[in-house]
């Protein structure tokens, strides 16, 4: 399974008993001259639901974006399901570049689900059109079969009755869980959330928690970039501490949470605690 | 005290089918330039949208041109220049259509990328984000938003190039002014057959312009 | 293949830059009673008073939806005879784009007084001033500043409309090109050079127009004073 110079995942499935779902070695993205990450590993296993969190400009989200190729890695590799993602570029293999080819990074994308965090929704269809919009121009589906599975996945989310409702009359929660249910569609291996109640004001948060909540009990593996602090703790079987671009601490939540070793994670939680959890 | 002039719009009825023949050869013009333009204009505009330079800099150039040329000049260049260059003749209709063409399609290319560009990014990356090719992305989701925002600027252009018609008379062209000009020479009867002439136009321009101001005032943003 | 010899275009150069000469005086007077005119039919069309909008709106509205040429050639060949006076191509052609520019100034000016919030008005009625006083010194200031990029880029179309006056034969640059072209027997080369030299001077001017542009939306809006 992993290699030993990965960090132990720390709590979650024990090694060796399922494969790697999703696998980091050496991630890094620079924008320019400005370096966001500097050094990525991370190994993500089936039902793993990860936590990520850090400080603006620590890299969390551009972390997230890379698993996913919204951005291209400067260096390092990716690997889902034991494929590593892009090719060596030739003569460079010690330099960790790789070259992308758009059309495999549009197949990946079909397996790795995205929530962003201004929701996105594609506001000339409906609720049920933009669930459906991934299976028919995809997924190739038929518009019956598209139509049923759509319709099922937005009353998984508890939106069964604004399925013909366009995202402009829709509440910002909801408009969250019909992304929610837009990703779903695809049958994602992996789900990544950008700080999904971010956009939200306090009250509508609850009910993205909720359903997240309900995916997280499926079993599905999710990585998950919040602010939340106290769902982090309740939701996670894993949390990434991120600073200045690479993993700064990790462990169970209790470990990083309630009882972190290093100071400035502490500091981090000292700042965002909003409870007590 | 000289007597007011004394309106006589006989001659211009009585020809009723020489101005028909001319309103033909407008609307055969305007359907080409609308056709040609949008069509050329489009594929022009996704060019300044995209990010390669070798397509984004010969698009770029093609709109500079062709926004920053009197359309007369360019519809004279196709009719008396162009033919040098080419083992045949080019017709005045052929001259036109290219001149007002290629005009309106360095405009309307214009209309579309801002349109493109109007539509937020998130958009694009949720397309992206659920496995759809650029182009995919590009036909489903961007596109169709940016439709609706360009309607109102698309149609003005229209209505230019409906207007830009008439400059085909400067090559001989059987339309509606080059008729006029031909009743008004045969009949001595300018101030009646123009004043005809101006009020087909007004009446055909008329309605379009007003939806085109409803269709601004629905989608909720004004044109200056 | 066609060879290329600009030299005989180059030996009339005199005739084209009277022609570019020309060209710059019909646009420029074309302005000049243009702008003032789409600013009084701006006015009006605002005005409460029906008598003055409803004239209004008919000038704007016909000379907006009417084409050009159309409307050159009504001033040139009918209206001398209506109103029993000589018409020179040049006064014809001033006539015409002023009226017709004027129509499009006015919507500009009108968009731009329009969108000066309403709190602008409120605040110079409070003070006790009259109407026009409002207008004067507290709403057009602000509007102009606001309107001046599409000001410029109307007068930059206005010099691209204006070589219609050479279909009546006034001396302007396309009007002299055609003739340098019949006397050279060069077209391909007489319509190219002036193709080139309209690009550059209206490129020229629609980069300063942007450069202006970005100034002024630097320089943020709604200045006091």
């Amino acid at each position: 399974m992993t290699t030993a110079a990965a960090p132990s995942p720390g709590g979650g499935t024990p090694a060796g008993s399922a494969p790697t779902l999703m696998r980091v070695r050496g991630l890094e993205k620079r924008f320019g001259d400005h370096a966001v990450l500097r050094g990525i590993d991370l190994d993500v296993m089936p039902g793993d639901r990860i936590a990520i969190l850090g400080a603006s400009g620590s890299g969390k989200s551009t972390l997230l974006r890379c698993l996913n190729f919204m951005e291209r890695p400067s260096a390092g590799v990716v690997a889902l399901a034991g494929q590593a993602v892009g090719r060596a570029a030739p003569g460079r293999a010690g330099a960790g570049r790789r070259s992308y080819d758009e059309a495999e990074l549009t197949r990946v994308r079909q397996r790795v689900g995205m929530v962003f965090q201004q929701f996105n929704l594609f506001p000339h269809m409906t609720a049920l059109g933009n669930v459906m919009e991934g299976l028919r121009t995809v997924r190739g589906q038929r518009e019956a079969e598209a139509r049923t599975r759509a319709g099922a996945e937005l009353a998984r989310v508890g939106l069964a009755d604004k399925a013909e409702a366009y995202p402009a009359r829709l509440s910002g929660g909801q408009k969250q869980r019909v992304a929610i249910a837009r990703a779903l569609a695809m049958d994602p291996e992996v789900l990544l959330f950008d700080e999904p109640t971010s956009a939200l004001d306090p009250e509508l948060v609850g009910e993205v928690l909720r359903v997240i909540r309900s995916l997280a009990e499926e079993g599905r593996t999710m990585l998950l970039v919040t602010h939340e602090i106290g769902f982090a703790y309740h939701f996670a079987n894993r949390v990434l501490f991120l600073h200045d671009g690479v993993i700064h601490e990790q462990g169970t939540p209790d470990q990083v949470l309630k009882h972190p070793t290093e100071a400035r994670t502490r500091a981090f939680i000292e700042r965002h605690r909003e409870f007590d959890f | 005290m000289s007597a007011a002039y004394r309106w006589n719009f006989g001659p211009v009825l009585e020809n009723l089918d020489v101005l028909w023949a001319g309103a033909l050869g407008t609307l055969r013009l305007f359907v080409i330039c609308v056709v040609l333009g949008f069509g050329f204009g489009l594929v022009v505009g996704l060019g300044r949208h995209a990010r390669s330079r070798g397509v984004h800099l010969p698009a770029t150039a093609f709109v500079e041109f062709f926004r920053n040329t009197p359309v007369l000049v360019q519809i004279l260049w196709f009719y008396y220049a162009l033919p040098i260059l080419l083992p045949f003749e080019v017709s005045p209709l052929t001259a036109a259509a290219l001149g007002i063409s290629l005009n309106s399609a360095a405009f309307s290319a214009e209309i579309y990328r801002g349109g493109i560009e109007s539509i937020d990014r998130g958009q694009a990356e949720a397309a992206r984000a659920l496995g759809m090719t650029a182009a995919q992305a590009m036909r489903r989701i961007v596109l169709p938003q940016a439709l609706r925002r360009m309607l109102p600027a698309l149609t003005n252009r229209g209505i230019e190039i409906f207007k830009m018609t008439t400059l085909a008379s400067a090559v001989a062209y059987v339309e509606l002014l080059q008729q006029g000009k031909l009743l008004a020479s045969l009949n001595f009867n300018p101030i009646e057959t123009y004043t005809v002439i101006a009020v087909v136009f007004f009446l055909c321009l008329f309605p379009l312009v007003q939806a085109t101001y409803a269709l601004e005032r629905r989608l909720g943003r004004s044109d200056a | 293949m066609h060879v290329w010899n600009f030299a005989p275009v180059w030996a009339n150069a005199d005739l084209l830059a009277l022609g570019l000469l020309n060209t710059l005086k019909v646009t420029g007077a074309a302005l000049a009673f243009g702008v003032p005119l789409g600013l009084v039919l701006a006015l009006m069309r605002l005005s409460p008073s029906r008598l003055l909008r409803w004239p209004a709106s008919a000038v704007i509205e016909v000379f907006r939806t009417t084409p050009p040429l159309v409307q050159l050639f009504w001033f040139f060949f009918a209206l001398p005879i209506l109103i029993r006076v000589e018409m020179t191509p040049y006064v014809a052609a001033v006539l015409t784009f002023s009226v017709q520019s004027a129509a499009f100034f006015a919507e500009v000016f009108r968009g731009g007084i329009v969108s000066v919030e309403r709190g602008q008005w409120e605040a110079g009625r409070a003070l006790g001033m009259a109407p026009r006083q409002v207008m004067r010194r507290v709403v057009l200031p602000q509007a102009v500043k606001r309107m001046i990029p599409a000001f410029l880029e109307r007068a930059i179309e206005l010099m691209k409309t204006t070589t219609l006056v050479a279909i009546v034969s006034y001396a302007d640059l396309l009007f002299q090109t055609n003739e340098v072209a019949q006397k050279t027997f060069r077209p391909l080369e007489a319509f190219t050079v002036t193709a080139l030299i309209y690009f550059v001077v209206i490129f020229v001017a629609s980069q300063l127009v942007h450069l202006l542009e970005r100034r002024l939306a630097t320089s943020g809006e709604g200045m006091a004073r």
